[in-house]
């Protein structure tokens, strides 16, 4: 079965083989494992990357593969992230402050040390009680629970009602916007109880691992993402390359004949939607304690467009170019707004890259889109010989796809 | 504390007639730091000195006082009223003679605070009541309203037969009321003044009748104080809980406090010995259980002061009575003032609710204003516009630049409607023809096409603008509200934008089912090529539409921008909800999108009403709440049928 | 694929090449300015950005520091809070800068702290703040709730006289943490619960009819109504202008706020809102020759005479001015021993008086009152003695028993009743 799975997907061989030259060769050059050629800062940002490349897997099987364009996914990113965060501060916090009790003459009470920690991580905020969504934050294990089931959840009860109701097409990206503006605005508010603007902060720090340097918890985190990223993308080349793949791909080009032949339409879309959103939640859950913080700007509608567009500068419907347009937009955009890219002097105005990225990037958007609908990963198929159809000219038949004059004559 | 320093100064001037003699020089000199660094608290004896001296000039030294034109000259320290003059001061001595200029660096201007303005009105008061100038006498009023005292009673009373204006004069007789029913010694004339303004809803009413109900909690043993003019009794359990009426016999001295845990925890590690704290051990005194056990053998041992115990606390609370008692000693004046509130309150109640729904009225017609573009572009062509958040944006900053040249704010707004709507119509028309054309087949695609060139257009106005807010401002006739009366208002530019919505709804329907262009429109989005046969261009009529639709979203944008901020982001803020505005309404019908205004408008100020210390939550269940809905309506309000619905 | 790794081998590199340019140039002193110059609060960090430039450029027309050259290395965090943290760590490790001036949310700041406390780095932060925060590695020259916030209220109850106040705030961490100090201070002055209304909006909120009908109903038992406003940015725009519609006059009901300086007021128009109040420790309309000189030199630097000034500018001047002065005494720019000349050190304030470095990272500074002038300006009618800031307030239960001195008792975060030291890293 596995031997024909990897022969049907050469490409799922080489991205792995890639991946692990890659991570072997930023282990080689970091600080903490190598030869100090790469800084750790540079680590975490590579790390993040992955991170950002696997969350850009999960859409493009939502989006290229099903054909449900959602502008929500970064929403199931960021509460990953969220629930981690929760244990991650819970954590570090109770070493404190159990640590200042001890010199208070009295062993502490459970409710003192509950006391102390919710004073310590929400007075910064005003409050000094823990709020409800708190009552799993002492656990480890519950958080990492919660960080495939929380979003998981609210990713199949948004999906159901949507998909029950035929809510399609364009209704549905705006409506998943909907869904993450509401989530950030939720957040934004302190009573929401997860810090409001001031989200989770110091994730970098792990619970018990203060004499470790930040060289090695980067370098762990990389691996991890590393990992993760390989262990997403055969399962997600497992997923798309069999029956299941060929529903959902028929979905997106024709729902309603599929749901004449008898699938359930459906069912088929809440999986995917579902299972994406839960790849979205693990990928941010690795990606926060990189960042340091997370905060609900992390879940503007903004990001979730970010990630939509990478997919499509880097080739929708192929898993490689979701994560090379993850990889190469993120790190260009980086590069370009660190101020690092040289300003260009015109002699009566300077650009500034800063100022003009933005600009740039919406507008090869779409040219992208205008032009090559394939993105990156269309350069791929120039390579292997694969042409695209021409699809321009008079349709031939009266329905939407039908083909066209001169694809007929090629 | 202002009546008695009154007093005391009154007292002085009685004591010293000499002093109330004083020249106004004289006195500003001798309290020249005092009227150099004023504060409310302190300067009180000094102005009223001022007021009291008799010196003519004294009126004009507390006007310019007030009006920030006391200046001190730096070398001699003496005081003169200035004027500014283009290269230094014009200097009056405060006698009146004309006392030469003084250049810019020489005179120290004098800079008293809100509060000792405010002082120095009420001492100008008896000075100005009965001046000619009827704009001094409303000062003066006005300095009277705003800070109610019972001295102003007797000058009022004597200034109301000499009043020959009648608008002053019936505002001089309802303020006399109001300080009547506040201040006169006698109760019977209170309870009439009381009685003579019936069921009103003026806020200055209210202001005068709430503090004679305002109450205090006390807690007493056997009878009721003697004199207390008592408003309810409270039960405990029922009206106050255990714990409120505790901590009131607390704050009366009347009971021990409770033990607090930190007190608690404090005993025992003071009386810690050998491991040991009252028989147990240190390393079980981890749960709150053992410490109390703990304690208590304390306490048993009397090693530490006994704290109320629970049952104690009950037995306290049993023990005594509460009571809530009006500040105001006189039972008749209380009752004819609680009466007089209740029927105000139920006034007030249905005026608030007006006045809400006005708001939500208003905020509809601006989700409206900023749908209605979005309404022709995505709800008649079905096209998605993700930069139509940009084309208000456009429209804002285009009554922006057009406000540098035009500096008369009337004429800038009649120019800058048209020429908002050229420019976006252009940029509409634009992006049709360059991008949105090429993608009729691929709706998805469409919005993240268009999100491209949102993402553009907003850096383009943020590098070309800045990032910082711009002012658009709106000509004068529209400042200010139209006011009902003191609770039910709303602004003028929000009447405007109510009636902007509304000549572009009439507009849309005109076009849509009155002229050729509607009529063809209609026909290219049912059937384009069914239309095409018939000799429509579906190519022109798109175009047409669509930047009709980016047209009326730069006008949206002058109005947005008139009412709040004129920045790169102010598209964006809009949006989501115009979208939202239009599914929920149902797409392809005006009325539906007239529908979503109000409906979401309505929704939101209803949660603001509810949760009034929160309007980032009225947002969000606002959203959620539209969220539900589209699952239960997906169609929308108002849901085309048959062939016109499509698929 | 390859496109991908090309990309990195490229960044790579870069970074390689950086530090190579850092070996080369060993005899300057580097300068980390880390404010945002893209997204949201590119407007008011690019100002301070320029500030930093403008005074390296003075110190450097004076020979420099220690004999050596300033260089500023300036990034750009772009309003992204977690980008805040990349780039204080790249500061730190890849540019190896001596000090850094940065940050102006609180959110970008608990952002850096981790970094900048497990690296050893030195920061100033030159933003007014909510306090309850002591970091060993953060000097704080902006203003601490007691510093503005508590003598614009004792203003509010002494000067005029309030008895009601509407707490109105952006639902951020700033106005959250103020406004529940503020609660506790004026319950403390007998202000009842009762009378103290708190509204939060979101971020560029624009429909304020319902707000502001609520805060003139609140006259209605016959109370003074003051409003203290910790909204920010854009959304004052919609707010004073309802204000003005709905005829609040600062005589009827004032407004004072914490926010609004010279920057804010140029998008309205305020003739209708002359005498509604701000609270600042600067204001550029302050008379005195030190601030004639900074407002000429920074005209001068920035090449446009309508330039406001305004007062993070004066903390980040003040904060700079420190850290040179504590360089020269140090004779050195090693952090630790740069943090133990600090304390201590007096800096002419721009608006008269000494500005004092506390033992507690703040700064002693007057507090200004100002009242919107037509013109866009402030009017100073109210100057207080200089007051020291204080890290942990003295009106909330749990922070009024901490205490911060980091020179005598080496803790940010000091418990008085127990006696011990709680933590020595900030809570984050």
């Amino acid at each position: 079965m596995s031997r024909t799975f990897f022969a049907k997907n050469p490409s799922v061989l080489w991205f792995l083989l890639i991946l692990a030259l890659f991570t072997l060769a930023v282990t080689v050059l970091s600080e903490a494992y190598g030869v100090a050629f790469i800084s750790t800062s540079f680590v975490k940002t590579l790390g993040k990357t992955l991170c950002l490349a696997l969350v850009a897997l999960a859409m493009d099987l939502i989006w290229g593969y099903a054909g449900i364009l959602s502008l929500g996914h970064m929403a199931f990113f960021a509460l990953g992230g969220y629930m981690i965060g929760m244990w991650l501060m819970y954590a570090r916090t109770e070493e404190i402050v159990v640590a200042a009790l001890a010199q208070g003459g009295l062993p502490a009470t459970a409710e003192e040390i509950r006391q102390g920690v919710a004073t310590q991580i929400f007075g910064v905020v005003g409050a000094s009680d823990f709020p409800l969504i708190w009552v799993f934050a002492h656990s480890f294990w519950a958080q990492i629970a919660l960080v495939v089931l929380g979003p998981g959840i609210l990713a199949l009860v948004f999906g159901w009602l949507a998909f029950r109701s035929r809510v399609t097409g364009v209704y549905l990206s705006i409506l998943s916007q909907a869904m993450t503006l509401a989530l950030a605005l939720y957040l934004f508010q302190n009573d929401s109880g997860l810090r409001g603007n001031n989200g989770l902060s110091g994730l970098q720090n792990l619970p018990g691992l203060d004499a470790v340097s930040q060289d090695d918890v980067s370098m762990w985190f990389f691996w991890a993402s590393a990992l993760a990223l390989g262990i997403g993308y055969v399962l997600l080349a497992w997923v798309v390359s069999g029956k299941f793949g060929s529903v959902i791909r028929a979905i997106r080009d024709d729902e309603q004949r599929v749901r004449f032949l008898g699938y359930s339409v459906e069912g088929y879309k809440l999986f995917a939607f579902t299972l994406t959103a839960v790849i979205a939640a693990i990928a941010g859950a690795l990606y926060y304690p990189q960042a340091g913080i997370i905060n609900p700007a992390e879940l503007a509608p903004i990001a979730s467009i970010y990630l939509a567009v990478w997919v499509a500068i880097g080739g929708r419907g192929r898993l490689y170019g979701a994560v090379i347009g993850a990889a190469f937009v993120s790190l260009l955009s980086s590069w370009f707004t660190g101020g690092r890219a040289p300003s260009i002097p015109l002699g009566f105005y300077t650009i500034d890259w800063v100022d003009w990225w933005l600009v740039i990037l919406g507008l090869s958007f779409v040219a992208v889109t205008l032009f090559a609908p394939k993105g990156i990963g269309g350069l791929f198929d120039l390579w292997q010989g694969l042409r695209s159809p021409n699809r321009r000219g008079a349709p031939l038949g009266p329905d939407d796809g039908a083909l066209m004059e001169k694809e007929a004559k090629e | 504390m202002r009546a008695l320093l009154l007093s005391l100064a009154a007292l002085l001037s009685l004591a010293f007639p000499a002093l109330a003699q004083q020249s106004v020089a004289d006195i500003l000199a001798a309290n020249r730091d005092q009227i150099e660094k004023p504060s409310r608290q302190t300067i009180g004896p000094v102005i009223d000195q001022l007021a009291a001296s008799g010196d003519p000039a004294a009126a004009a030294v507390l006007t310019a006082w007030e009006a920030k034109q006391l200046g001190l000259r730096d070398s001699d320290g003496a005081f003169f009223i200035i004027e500014k003059t283009d290269d230094g001061w014009l200097l009056t001595a405060p006698d009146g003679s004309a006392a030469g200029t003084a250049p810019k660096g020489d005179i120290k201007e004098l800079k008293p605070n809100a509060g000792v303005r405010g002082l120095i009105a009420t001492a100008l008061v008896q000075f100005t009541l009965s001046d000619p100038d009827p704009a001094k006498r409303l000062a003066a009023l006005e300095s009277i309203a705003k800070d109610p005292k019972a001295d102003a009673l007797v000058p009022l009373r004597a200034a109301l037969d000499t009043e020959t204006d009648p608008v002053l004069k019936t505002q001089k007789q309802r303020l006399e009321r109001l300080l009547t029913l506040r201040f006169d010694p006698d109760s019977a004339a209170r309870v009439a003044a009381i009685e003579s303004f019936g069921a009103e809803l003026g806020l200055d009413l209210r202001a005068a009748l709430n503090p004679l109900v305002a109450t205090t909690r006390i807690a007493y043993a056997g009878d009721l104080p003697a004199g207390s003019n008592l408003a309810r009794t409270l039960t405990p359990g029922s009206d106050l809980t255990e714990v409120e009426a505790y901590d009131l016999l607390v704050a009366a001295n009347m009971a021990p406090a409770r033990l607090t845990v930190e007190e608690a925890r404090k005993a025992l590690v003071a009386n810690l010995k050998d491991g040991m704290v009252g028989g147990v051990a240190l390393a079980d005194l981890n749960t709150q259980a053992a410490r109390d056990t703990a304690y208590t053998a304390l306490e048993t041992a009397g090693i530490v002061p006994a704290a109320a115990t629970d049952a104690e606390v009950t037995a306290a609370v049993a023990a005594h009575r509460f009571a809530e008692v009006y500040a105001e000693p006189d039972p008749a004046v209380t009752s004819a003032a609680a009466a007089a509130l209740s029927g105000i309150t139920i006034k007030v109640g249905t005026m608030q609710a007006a006045d809400l729904a006005l708001d939500a009225i208003s905020l509809a017609s601006i989700y409206f204003l900023a749908a209605i573009g979005l309404a022709i572009t995505f709800g008649v062509m079905r096209v998605i516009n993700m930069a139509h958040g940009e084309f208000i944006m456009l429209g804002a900053y285009t009554g922006y630049v057009v406000q540098q040249f035009i500096p008369n704010h009337t004429v800038s707004i009649l120019v800058a409607l048209p020429l908002a709507f050229a420019v976006t119509f252009a940029a509409g028309v634009a992006m049709e023809r360059l991008v949105i054309r090429h993608l009729y087949k691929r709706p998805l695609e469409t919005l993240l096409a268009t999100f491209g060139i949102s993402i553009a257009l907003q850096q383009i106005a943020k590098n070309v603008f800045g990032t910082q807010a711009r002012p658009l401002t709106a000509p004068s006739w529209l400042d200010g509200a139209l006011t009902f009366n003191d609770v039910v208002s709303i602004s003028y530019i929000r009447i405007a934008i109510f009636v902007l919505a509304l000549v572009f709804l009439l507009f849309f329907l005109w076009l849509m089912k009155r002229t050729r262009l509607g009529l063809e429109v209609r026909a290219v989005t049912q059937n384009p090529s069914m239309a095409a046969s018939m000799g429509i261009n579906p190519d022109r009529i798109n175009m047409l539409t669509f930047g009709l639709g980016s047209g009326i979203a730069g006008i949206a944008g002058v109005a947005i921008g008139l009412f709040a901020k004129v920045t790169s982001e102010l598209g964006s803020d809009y949006i989501v909800q115009s979208f939202m505005t239009v599914v929920v309404g149902g797409v392809g019908n005006i009325w539906g999108t007239l529908a979503g205004a109000f409906l979401i408008g309505t929704f939101q100020k209803g949660i603001e009403w509810l949760n009034p210390s929160n309007t980032l939550a009225a947002q969000t269940y606002m959203i959620l709440l539209i969220i539900l809905f589209i699952q239960f309506r997906p169609r929308g309000i108002i849901a085309l049928k048959g062939r016109a619905a499509g698929d | 694929m390859n496109g991908m790794k090309g990309m990195l081998l490229g960044g790579a590199i870069g970074l390689a090449a950086m530090t190579g340019a850092a070996m080369a140039q060993e005899e300057t002193i580097k300068v980390g300015v880390l404010h945002s110059l893209s997204g949201t609060m590119a407007i008011s960090e690019t100002t301070l950005k320029d500030t930093v430039l403008m005074m390296i450029d003075e110190q450097n027309k004076k020979g420099g520091l220690l004999g050596k050259k300033l260089e500023a290395v300036v990034v750009d965090p772009a309003s992204d809070w977690p980008l805040f943290a990349e780039k204080a760590r790249e500061l730190l490790t890849v540019s190896d800068v001596d000090v850094m001036f940065g940050c102006w949310t609180s959110v970008s700041r608990k952002s850096v702290l981790p970094v900048i406390e497990e690296l050893n780095g030195l920061l100033f932060y030159p933003v007014q703040y909510e306090g309850e925060e002591s970091s060993k590695n953060v000097f704080y020259t902006g203003a601490a709730p007691n510093q503005q916030a508590i003598p614009a209220v004792d203003y509010y109850l002494n000067e005029l006289g309030v008895e009601k106040f509407a707490l109105l705030g952006t639902d951020y961490v700033y106005p959250r943490t103020t406004n529940n100090i503020l609660e506790a201070y004026l319950v403390s002055k007998g202000i009842a619960k009762e009378d103290i209304f708190v509204n939060y909006t979101p971020f560029g909120h624009s429909d304020w009819s319902k707000i502001v009908s609520d805060v003139v109903a609140l006259g209605a038992d016959g109370k003074k109504v003051g409003v203290i406003s910790t909204i920010n940015g854009d959304a004052n725009i919609g707010f004073y202008k309802e204000l003005a519609a709905a005829g609040v006059t600062a005589d009827k009901i004032p407004v004072v706020a914490f926010s609004v300086g010279e920057e804010e007021l140029a998008g309205l128009d305020t003739s209708n809102l002359v005498g509604h109040l701000a609270a600042w420790n600067y204001f550029q309309s302050a008379d005195t020759p030190e601030n004639a000189e900074f407002i000429k030199t920074w005209h001068a630097f920035i090449g446009n005479d309508t330039r406001t000034t305004n007062d993070p500018m004066e903390a980040t001047y003040i904060g700079f001015k420190m850290w040179a002065q504590a360089v020269e005494k140090a004779g050195t720019t090693d952090v630790d021993a740069v943090r133990t000349a600090m304390y201590g050190q007096e800096v002419t304030n721009l608006t008269g008086g000494k500005a004092v470095m506390l033992p507690n990272h703040h700064l002693t500074k007057p507090v200004l009152i100002g009242e919107i002038q037509a013109d866009g300006q402030f009017d100073i009618i109210s100057q207080t003695e200089p007051v020291a800031g204080d890290a942990w307030t003295d009106f909330l239960p749990e922070s009024a028993v901490l205490e911060s001195d980091w020179p005598g008792l080496g803790c940010g975060m000091y418990n008085t009743e127990t006696k011990t030291c709680v933590q020595l890293k900030s809570n984050y």
